[in-house]
């Protein structure tokens, strides 16, 4: 089982780097995808069959939204001017990052054995307290229900400011274009009635 | 422990593509694989050796499904983390079409009109 792990995990690292480091911008987001779905394969050998689909649905909806905003448009990522002092510096502080993340990580409980003190009373409650047999449901829905209204709240916001910024036509230009024609009118603009009655 | 540590280096993988790439999509695809990370290490903390998913079945004794079961609190909130991820993601790449459609480019060190 370990062994599927690390091969999963290292196919996620190989997928990424590819989707980093290739020039054709929708070959990139495929690799990204191809990372997601082997993600979603490695929620659902540890356990995890909700966060599986969900990560299944999510990636798709990823890969359309990012294909509808690389296709057709410009689709090659800018070779010249790199600036290599900002790769160097990222480099070193990467280097530091993971030393560090490696000492960190000596504090945790080892891999395969959490601590499970709050979710062993959400275990065995579940059933009898919130009538779920399935204790994630139970938790998002049940225990947790404001968080699950945040994560409404978020979404919501967020759909908002991206229907106000990819708006075609606003409001304002408009109200800018009747500002123009402030003025004594020219007499092509009026309407006839009018031309008549003056003459 | 190796697997925290792949999973770091999946992390920093991310915010490699984030800081040092100057097209927008493959800082959107950056971020994206940073998401990725973070969840899948909040559901690595949970898991439990040979376990199963935490679904009580019918047939299913309670002791044992308090012995066998992984963390399911972990999992909880990463399902609300990666929807919000879609969410933010949507934004972000609304956010550089309107950038596109304004100056014509993903490259960012051409958009110099944001320069002080």
């Amino acid at each position: 089982m370990l062994i599927l792990f690390y091969a999963l995990l290292i196919f996620c690292i190989v997928g990424s780097i590819i989707a980093i480091e290739i020039r054709n911008i929708l070959a990139s987001v495929i690799a990204a995808g191809a990372v997601g779905m082997a993600l979603s394969i490695l929620f659902l050998f540890l356990g995890a069959p909700d966060i599986a689909i969900t990560q299944v649905v999510v990636e798709i909806i990823v890969l359309i939204v990012l294909i509808r905003s690389t296709v057709s448009l410009d689709n090659t990522s800018p070779t010249k001017h790199r600036d290599t002092f900002a790769i160097l510096s990222s480099l070193i502080f990467f280097g530091l990052f993971l030393v560090f993340a490696f000492m960190a990580f000596q504090g945790l409980p080892k891999f395969g054995e959490p601590l499970m003190k709050v979710a062993s009373n959400y275990l065995r409650d579940s059933v009898t307290q919130t009538g779920a047999s399935n204790v994630v449901m139970g938790i998002i829905l049940d225990y947790r229900a404001y968080d699950t209204l945040g994560e409404a709240t978020v979404i919501f916001t967020a759909i908002l400011g991206s229907f106000v910024v990819l708006r075609a036509k606003g409001k304002k230009r408009k109200e800018e274009s009747d500002r123009v024609k402030v003025g004594i009118p020219d007499k092509e603009d009026l309407p006839k009635t009018l031309i008549e009655v003056e003459e | 422990m190796l697997i925290y540590f792949l999973n770091s280096i999946l992390f920093v993988l991310g915010l490699y593509c984030l800081i040092a790439k100057k097209h927008l999509v493959k800082k959107i695809i950056g971020m994206t694989i940073m998401d990725y990370a973070i969840n899948l290490f909040i559901i690595l903390l949970g898991y439990k050796k040979d376990g199963i998913p935490p679904i009580l079945l019918p047939d299913m004794d309670i002791n044992t499904f308090l012995q066998q079961s992984v963390d399911p609190i972990p999992q909880a909130l990463v399902l609300t983390s990666i929807v919000i991820g879609l969410s933010t993601l949507a934004l972000m790449v609304a956010i550089s079409l309107r950038l596109y459609e304004k100056y014509k480019t993903f490259d960012m060190s051409e958009i110099r009109r944001l320069h002080g």
